[in-house]
């Protein structure tokens, strides 16, 4: 049996097969996310502007770009951009984690983590519960397929209609989601700035670091904000 | 003191292996681990079994040959490497499990040996320079700046022992390879190479089956020569940079 001997070397090989190029697929989409999601919170804040201000703010991001853009145009374009993301980020995750449980078949009898953050070890299970976050909420607050409260006339009125104590166990999925969505930011944004290659020193590294568990508290926490407003009959 | 071992035997490539317990008495806490393998190794030979397999070398801490994954740990609970882990790391009536490397690129070859000549693979694919021949250059010729050799010099002392991989969750190279890269990477004589480098080391590490890197930071905390995550940043630029040169 010939166990070592014969070299095989890769011959012909390209930066854009490699795994980091599959990395950097992941980190350029996960940038999308973020600033979506930075958005998406901003809009969500308006709620505590009053229903008219709500209201308005979602009739204007139909008619945003209008007459250049049709009626709704701008959220197809952000629908587009966000899908194809979607699409690019799982793909790359899953191919990733199919390589990483090839790369080592026998498992450990015994193995410590010594320095990895929970966040870390979630990234891919994490990421899963967030798609499956997005299909339910998609059915509930975009196409109204999941009704929790009736189908009341404006967006204001859906949302807090869906939030109340009666059927406090939406809250308490759009909560665990937030969760879900601070762990994977937490890491996620470290991340972002390891693969694109911004964290080449200590320093930088300390600050990829601090901006992770930033945005996770921002983000997450400013979505939060809004359906425990609801809840606690902040918000009515 | 007195020690449980439970140790991975396994007595070639294509057999399947099993862990095994042992006890071992009179042991020194001045010990390092490896004489205390040696010990058992000794008392195995007096009883007529086969002696458990490990590698090991220089027993100072510079060569990269010896390995073991000790209580889950690469190279054990301490910063260093196995041969420089002394039994007062443990207590009297420990049991301590022993298991070789894992990862598919590391094929066990018996008992705690593994193949690591896909790490030489790996340096044969890119880790190398060009150099004229001929007379040897004037040594000050070639200006380095201060802080480029100091980061050239503290990741050269990666000793490709392969605790990275087997620290890590995914079977990665990426902090083997990371300090190769950049410590060809900071010096002018590495910079002719250095995008091909890049894109032929990576592809060798993709090739022999090492998984991607996800940022978890395990490489790092095992490696007995502390070497930082950033150089896996420091990889992943140089790459980038490659791929917008067409490579």
């Amino acid at each position: 049996m010939t166990c070592v001997a014969t070299p095989t070397l890769v011959k012909g090989s390209r930066s854009t097969r490699s795994t980091i190029a599959l990395k950097i697929l992941m980190a350029v989409t996960g940038l999308v996310f973020i600033g979506y999601v930075l958005l998406h919170m901003y809009g969500n804040l308006k709620v505590f502007a009053g229903q008219e201000a709500f209201d308005e703010y979602a009739h204007h991001l139909r008619t945003f770009g209008e007459p250049m853009l049709p009626y709704g145009g701008l959220l197809w374009v952000i629908r587009a951009v966000l899908l194809l993301s979607v699409i690019g980020h799982a793909y790359s995750a899953f191919a990733l984690w199919s390589r990483a449980s090839k790369a080592r078949t026998h498992k450990y009898v015994m193995m410590k983590a010594v320095t990895a953050t929970l966040s870390s070890r979630m990234m891919r299970w994490g990421g899963v519960a967030l798609l499956l976050f997005v299909v339910f909420h998609l059915l509930h607050l975009t196409t109204h397929t999941i009704n929790v409260n009736g189908d009341p006339g404006s967006p204001y009125e859906r949302l807090v209609s869906s939030f109340q104590p009666g059927q406090w166990w939406v809250a308490v999925i759009y909560l665990l989601a937030m969760l879900a969505l601070a762990m994977h930011l937490r890491h996620g944004v470290f991340s972002v700035s390891q693969t694109l290659g911004y964290s080449n020193n200590a320093r930088s590294r300390a600050r990829a670091n601090f901006a992770g568990v930033f945005l996770a508290v921002v983000i997450a926490g400013g979505f939060a904000l809004v359906p425990l407003s609801i809840l606690f009959g902040i918000v009515d | 003191m007195k020690i449980k071992l439970k140790i991975w035997r396994q007595p070639n490539a294509g057999t399947k292996g099993a862990m095994h317990d042992y006890d071992l008495a009179e042991v020194s806490e001045d010990m390092s681990f490896l004489e205390m393998l040696d010990l058992l190794n000794e008392n195995l030979n007096e009883q007529g079994e086969d002696p458990v397999a490990f590698d090991s070398d220089c027993r100072e801490g510079i060569c990269g040959t010896c390995s073991l994954m000790i209580n889950g740990q690469a190279h054990g609970p301490d910063v260093a490497t196995t041969c420089q882990l002394h039994m007062r790391s443990f207590k009297d009536g420990d049991t301590i499990t022993v298991e070789p490397w894992r990862a598919e690129a590391f094929p066990v070859l018996k008992d705690l040996i593994v193949d690591r000549s896909a790490f030489d693979r790996i340096i044969q694919s890119g880790g190398f320079i060009s150099a004229n021949t001929g007379s040897a250059p004037e040594a000050n010729n070639l200006p380095v700046e201060k802080a480029k050799a100091d980061r050239a010099f503290d990741v050269a002392t990666c000793i490709g022992c392969g605790a990275c991989v087997a620290a890590c969750p995914n079977g990665s190279a990426s902090l083997f390879v990371g300090a190769k890269i950049t410590h060809l990477g900071e010096l002018p004589q590495g910079q002719p190479e250095r995008d091909m480098r890049v894109v032929d080391m990576v592809a060798q590490a993709d090739y022999e089956g090492f998984g991607g890197c996800t940022n978890i930071g395990e490489c790092t905390a095992a490696c007995p020569k502390e070497i930082p995550q950033d150089v896996i940043s420091q990889l992943n630029k140089d790459l980038r940079t490659a791929m917008k040169h067409g490579h």
